[in-house]
């Protein structure tokens, strides 16, 4: 069953450009996909329309039932109770700890407070967090930090997970650990798409490739390396 | 119960964020303590002139000399014919015979009591008189002249012109008031407004954040707008402080009366209270105000 349905999704920015131009997309649940192509090919204004943070200018893009392009902005906020998402600069409140950032996202929902807790704790182990939920995120490390954004993306079980570049700070082995745990959260059901740029984590991880080239799907391999394509 | 624990959190949000943006605070508060205090001012000034006017109001009487050798009969045809002019108040009107007004002056001071205690029965030199009060103020002279046209009256006198001068005075003062009020209210709306925008401008990450994470608009609002409720009270209790023991003070330094014994301050008492609902109202009406509006700006896309 499709998770995401986009048809002949467009976004042409206030300024002319035109960042996505009528991408045609399938992806199924539980799947994990890479979204790979050149600097400023569309990859993140893709994105964006996946979680209504920009309105297509034209096309139609659905997740899980809901038409996310026609969302009002007082509704913006049930697509984003169904999906978790992850940056690269990791967004994170500076003043919060570690269990506060994480167990904030639950919280919103008004949720009992032993029940923020226990969600809380569970995400933090899930991205093996749980020792560090007093520290402050400017006492962790890039790669911790992403761990930390990771558990609050993740825990209210989202069915989708979008991350836009979530190892572009991160040293090959620390992005490669934090993939493992993308990996682990795949595993247990949850779709992911993420936007990358590093040939090494496509390489070794052998799923779906999606190629952007100016704004459209250039290629889309089920098996793909970042190989196939020369850019 | 979910709700609650929503309004719960956003209290403690709302409480904790002033005290975060402690300087932005300070700024917020003081600019709503200035203009509560210049509003408390115009308040305590505007119901005391208010009260001043309707006490003159009440106190204007035409007193109308009789022909010193009217009879019985003859005054009260007269009073009948006073009572039939339209702006006369009926039931002001009071008879003051010869006898009594020369009673109540022997009561004024002795070296009156010691002359007029020489006068001879027939003697007595002073007028009957009408005291008359009148519904509208403002047609007073007209009135005077019409009773003044009738048989048996010799003279009015009444406080020809002064009276009407003081009251229009009044007015006025009531309505500058009144305007500079609610230009100051709506100028601190925006200066909160704006002030706040700084602090959420420092929070426009979290905010950014909440939305991200799947917090609607109105949860995203509620601390901003509680905040916004505390910054008013806040600002509120320098104004209500100084009104509370200001006017008293004031009121007990001058015994409750200005210029005249006529001019009566209001007193103190529920008066003060009143005035502090007042000022908390227009204080958290500011404050919550002028940050929903600061916030609105950052929940679109
Ligand atoms: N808010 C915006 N307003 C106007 N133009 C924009 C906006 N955001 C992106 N663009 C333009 O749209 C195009 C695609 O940008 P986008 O950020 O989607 O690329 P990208 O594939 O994510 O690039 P990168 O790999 O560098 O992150 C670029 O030409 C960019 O300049
Ligand atoms: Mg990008």
């Amino acid at each position: 069953m499709d998770l995401i349905r986009a048809r002949n999704l467009t976004k042409t920015y206030k300024t002319g450009t035109t960042a996505v131009a009528g991408v045609n997309l399938k992806i199924k649940k539980g799947e994990f996909c890479f979204i790979i192509g050149a600097s400023g090919s569309g990859k993140s204004t893709l994105m964006k329309m996946f979680y209504r943070e920009e309105k297509p200018t034209s096309g139609e893009i659905i997740i899980g039932g809901i038409n996310v392009g026609k969302l009002r902005n007082g509704n913006v906020y049930k697509i984003r109770r169904k999906i978790g998402i992850v940056f690269q600069d990791y967004k994170l409140l500076e003043k919060l700890t570690v269990f506060e950032n994480v167990a904030f996202a639950v919280e919103i929902l008004g949720e009992k407070k032993n029940e923020v807790r226990r969600k809380t704790l569970e995400a933090l182990e899930l991205v093996g967090l749980k020792h560090k939920i007093k520290s402050l995120p400017n006492q962790l490390s890039g790669g911790e930090q992403q761990r930390v954004a990771i558990a609050r993306a993740i825990v209210n079980g989202p069915k989708l997970l979008l991350c836009d570049e979530p190892t572009g700070n991160l040293d090959p082995d620390t992005s490669m650990e934090i993939v493992k745990v993308l990996e682990d959260i795949n595993s247990l059901g949850t779709t992911i798409i993420m936007a990358t740029h590093d040939r090494e984590i496509v390489n070794r991880l052998q799923r779906r490739v999606i190629l952007i080239d100016e704004g459209k799907v250039a290629k889309d391999f089920t098996k793909g390396t970042y190989d196939h394509e020369v850019i | 119960m979910k709700l609650f624990r929503l309004f719960g959190r956003s209290i403690r949000d709302g409480i904790k964020s002033v005290g975060r943006n402690f300087s932005l605070s300070i700024a917020s508060i003081s600019c709503i303590t200035i203009t509560l205090i210049i509003v408390a001012l115009a308040i305590l000034t505007s119901y005391n002139v208010d009260n001043f006017t309707r006490l003159i109001k009440k106190d204007v009487t035409a007193v109308v000399f009789l022909k010193s050798d009217i009879t019985d009969e003859e005054v009260s045809n007269l009073e009948k014919k006073i009572k039939e002019i339209p702006n006369v108040d009926t039931e002001s009107i009071e008879f003051e015979s010869k006898q009594k007004i020369l009673e109540d002056f022997k009561d004024t001071s002795e070296v009156l009591q010691n002359i007029m205690s020489s006068w001879e029965e027939g003697e007595n030199p002073l007028k009957p008189t009408f005291l008359v009060k009148v519904l509208d103020l403002t047609k007073l002279k007209s009135t005077v002249n019409e009773i003044n046209k009738l048989d048996g009256v010799e003279v009015i006198k009444y406080g020809e012109g002064m009276v009407e001068k003081l009251i229009t005075t009044f007015d006025m003062i009531e309505r500058i008031t009144f305007i500079v009020v609610l230009a100051l209210i709506f100028v601190t709306a925006f200066l909160i407004s704006n002030t706040i925008k700084l602090t959420i401008s420092s929070r426009k990450r979290e905010i950014e954040i909440m939305r991200l994470v799947g917090a609607s608009n109105f949860f995203i609002r509620l601390p901003f707008i509680i905040e916004g409720l505390f910054l008013g009270l806040l600002g509120a209790i320098i104004p209500i402080a100084g009104t509370i023991y200001g006017y008293s003070f004031f009121y007990n330094s001058f015994e409750g009366k200005l210029f005249s014994p006529i001019i009566r301050l209001i007193e103190p008492s529920p008066f003060i209270y009143l005035v502090s609902i007042i000022l908390a109202g227009i204080g958290i009406l500011v404050g919550m105000f002028g940050s929903s509006r600061a916030v609105r700006k950052f929940l679109k896309i």
